[in-house]
């Protein structure tokens, strides 16, 4: 991988190059007869931060969730780290383990401890020694300031905290793309913040992340591009600024009057 | 309100007084347990209620009481404890109590049936071997829990039929026959288990490989045992040389528990495999399993029994003719794997989605995510259930008698025959005895599962 980077839309000292992470051409998707995702086609960068956004039942979370194929696709391609995600068990296995996501549920295996939580895919997907995977996941855990709740269970721990169990659970399998599916949305207000927070760190960082938030602070903040979905298609993206302050389509604006107007 | 001032502060603190007397010491505990609940007239229907409450209590009491005396008297005071003088049943006649003598003189067949005596350490080392297995399996201090665990469920089954049994299976003409004839099987078997692994590795049918393996694996460990037991146990025959103990000799507890380990050895992980099987997308192994479960439950034991033994012969070349003890152990461990798929099903059901997702997006496999996330899980949820399918079997194991194998309640039958041990009481002694030895085994297993359940839950830690 190359690491000398053609700055396309720096953003508080975040970059972004021009080696494409996802790439998803003409791609639908029908639940029976229904068709929720229409004709959709996106270019992710290495490097990237996207915020997805759009009214309930616009297909949000299905459009995430194609990418690490938790939902088949029934037309179109999706290539993930120039990996092309077919019905081969083979290379979902491949683009699953490089690529990490977080739910608005956490989804943390609640039998298992928030250490265990984090070495289990390392040890038994990636085949690390245990002893390493400890290590990994506490530099993690450190990372989401958790390291010392290791030893207790999900049960346990506070909503946020167990959030940010999730984000680093994912991290240590170093993947190279995070997906976020409504991390905040389960939370109490003040909890919020602590997961943002997390989220920022991982941006500044690098990570090419697609998050599927109705935080807009965060994607002023964050995001280097903003997304907008309306009955499964994507109907508009801009730059946060842009996107914002001068939305171009009337679905957007409406959108925009509601979550930002009241 | 208005003119009232609502202004408050605190400024002494309110003393801190014991409590009431109906909140403290026995008078307390009895007064809110058993008084509290008589003692109001206040109203006609709470009058009746507080004199109904008196009448039933002083009715279970009364009850109470009379049973434990009965028991008692039955058991101890009006009871024969020794006969020294070989009376057998003139001496228990007299009493009119228990005929403890009895219990003493067929001890022995209780627990080993008809198996020779001069063989019986064989038994005997069977069963401390059992008992150091699983009180190390079950005790939380010991180490290496995981692997004492894995040596009873793979070669303990295989030591003690080999011992119990002695030499060859059922010397004869035919051994190499049988030989021959249970290898094929398991060839056979294994060879379609990888070449469903083999198609499966892409994922795509992973779903037939699970299908098969219910059958297969069933099929395979019995023919599979039935196949290498000659050769091991011709084996220990040159070596030890000990005597071949047919298993129409074998009785008593021995019996129970060989047929009932057998039960929960297969049971939970073919019911496992079942239940799987039962939620698959893929038609063919979704039905072949509810067809199954839903045969195997719609049927009496009994009648499994009875076919198994009577009828199975018919359906087999001549040559390959099974142990009738072994039909009757297949015949309860596919009742038990019915029953347990049904009970490991809710389990899974109860499962969020969220847990195969948050593993699928790990890139776990389906096995690994079944075998890490989902089981530990779901088992753990209905760890009731499938101790409750455990008691029902360990119970069941007991309809065996009917195809004339002597377990722990036929030789109760048997022995009762004896006209020298006949007495009134003879049978209430040997029924009391029998129901005590399994009340031993069921409350243990039941609380064993309290425990278990206890020390898993991580719900509210
Ligand atoms: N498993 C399914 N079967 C059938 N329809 C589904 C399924 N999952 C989602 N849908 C439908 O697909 C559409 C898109 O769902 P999706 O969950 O992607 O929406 P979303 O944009 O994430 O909404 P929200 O903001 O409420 O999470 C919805 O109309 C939903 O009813
Ligand atoms: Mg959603």
């Amino acid at each position: 991988m190359s690491v000398e980077q053609t700055n396309v839309t720096p953003r508080g000292g975040m970059t972004v190059s021009d080696e494409v992470a996802i790439q998803i051409t003409g791609m639908n998707k029908w639940y029976g007869q229904f068709h929720v995702l229409r004709d959709i086609d996106l270019t992710v960068y290495q490097g990237e931060r996207i915020v997805v956004c759009g009214p309930s039942g616009s297909g949000k979370s299905t459009l995430i969730r194609c990418i690490n194929a938790l939902e088949e696709h029934q037309a179109g391609s999706i290539t993930v780290d120039n990996t092309l995600l077919s019905s081969d068990l083979k290379n979902i296995d491949k683009i699953r383990s490089e690529v990490g996501m977080c739910f608005q549920h956490f989804n943390l295996f609640p039998h298992l401890t928030i250490l265990e939580n984090c070495t289990l895919a390392p040890i038994w997907v990636r085949k690390i020694p245990k002893k390493e995977a400890i290590e990994t996941a506490m530099h993690y855990l450190e990372k989401v300031k958790i390291p010392d709740q290791a030893n207790k269970y999900p049960g346990q721990l506070s909503g946020g905290q167990q959030q940010r169990v999730a984000i680093a659970r994912s991290l240590c399998m170093k993947p190279r793309i995070m997906l976020f599916d409504e991390p905040t949305s389960a939370l109490d207000p003040e909890m919020i913040k602590e997961v943002l927070d997390t989220m920022i760190q991982l941006a500044e960082e690098g990570m090419t992340m697609i998050c599927v938030t109705h935080e807009m602070g965060f994607a002023r903040q964050v995001a280097n591009r903003v997304i907008f979905m309306a009955d499964g298609q994507i109907v508009e993206q801009n730059e946060p600024e842009g996107f914002f302050n001068n939305p171009q389509s009337e679905r957007t604006q409406q959108f925009l009057s509601q979550i930002l107007g009241h | 309100m208005s003119d009232q001032n609502i202004f408050y502060v605190r400024t002494e603190e309110a003393p801190r007084l014991p409590a009431p007397p109906s909140q403290q010491g026995i008078t307390g505990w009895l007064w809110n347990n058993i008084f509290a609940s008589m003692a109001d007239y206040s109203t006609p229907s709470k009058a009746i209620s507080s004199i109904l409450m008196i009448g039933m209590t002083l009715f279970t009491a009364y009850s109470l009481v009379w049973m434990t005396w009965t028991m008692l008297d039955f058991a101890i005071f009006s009871a024969t404890f020794s006969d020294p003088a070989g009376g057998k049943r003139e001496t228990c006649l007299a009493n009119g109590g228990a005929c403890w003598p009895f219990i003493q003189a067929k001890w022995y067949q209780f627990m080993y049936g008809f198996y020779p005596k001069e063989e019986i350490w064989r038994v005997q080392l069977s069963m401390v071997m059992l008992a150091i297995g699983t009180l190390w399996m079950v005790l939380p201090m010991m180490p290496a829990r995981g692997k004492v665990a894995a040596i009873m469920l793979f070669v303990y089954p295989i030591v003690v039929f080999v011992l119990l049994n002695g030499g060859p299976v059922e010397h004869g003409t035919d051994d190499i026959g049988r030989i021959v004839a249970g290898v094929w099987f398991p060839l056979i078997a294994a060879g379609v288990c990888f070449a469903a692994w083999w198609l499966t590795r892409d994922g795509k049918m992973g779903d037939v490989a699970m299908a098969l393996s219910p059958a297969m694996l069933m099929a395979t460990v019995v023919l599979g045992a039935f196949a290498v037991l000659p050769l091991i146990t011709l084996g220990i025959d040159l070596t030890l040389g000990t005597e071949i103990v047919e298993t129409n000799k074998w009785g008593g507890l021995t019996i129970t528990l060989v047929v009932a380990i057998f039960g929960i050895v297969i049971s939970l992980p073919v019911g496992v495999l079942l239940a799987l099987g039962r939620q698959s997308n893929a038609p063919i192994i979704k039905y072949s399993s509810v067809l199954f479960i839903e045969v195997v439950r719609g049927i009496p034991l009994i009648s499994v029994l009875f076919f198994a033994s009577a009828m199975l012969p018919y359906f087999l070349e001549p040559g390959v003719d099974f142990n009738k003890l072994l039909r009757a152990m297949i015949g309860v461990a596919m009742f038990a794997s019915a029953y347990m798929a049904e009970v490991i099903r809710g389990g899974l059901q109860a499962m969020p989605k969220g847990q195969y997702e948050g593993g699928m997006s790990l890139g776990l496999s389906f096995w690994q995510q079944m075998r890490l996330i989902i089981l530990p899980q779901a088992l753990t949820t209905v760890i009731p259930g499938i101790v409750n399918t455990f008691i029902g079997m360990f119970k069941d194991t007991t309809l065996v008698l009917i195809i004339s194998i002597f377990d722990l309640l036929g030789i109760l039958s048997a022995t009762l025959k004896d006209p020298e041990w006949s007495t009134p009481t003879t049978a209430y002694t040997g029924y009391l005895v029998i129901s005590i030895i399994y009340f031993i085994f069921c409350f243990g297993m039941s609380r064993y599962s309290v425990y278990m359940e206890k020390k898993l839950d991580r719900s509210h830690r």
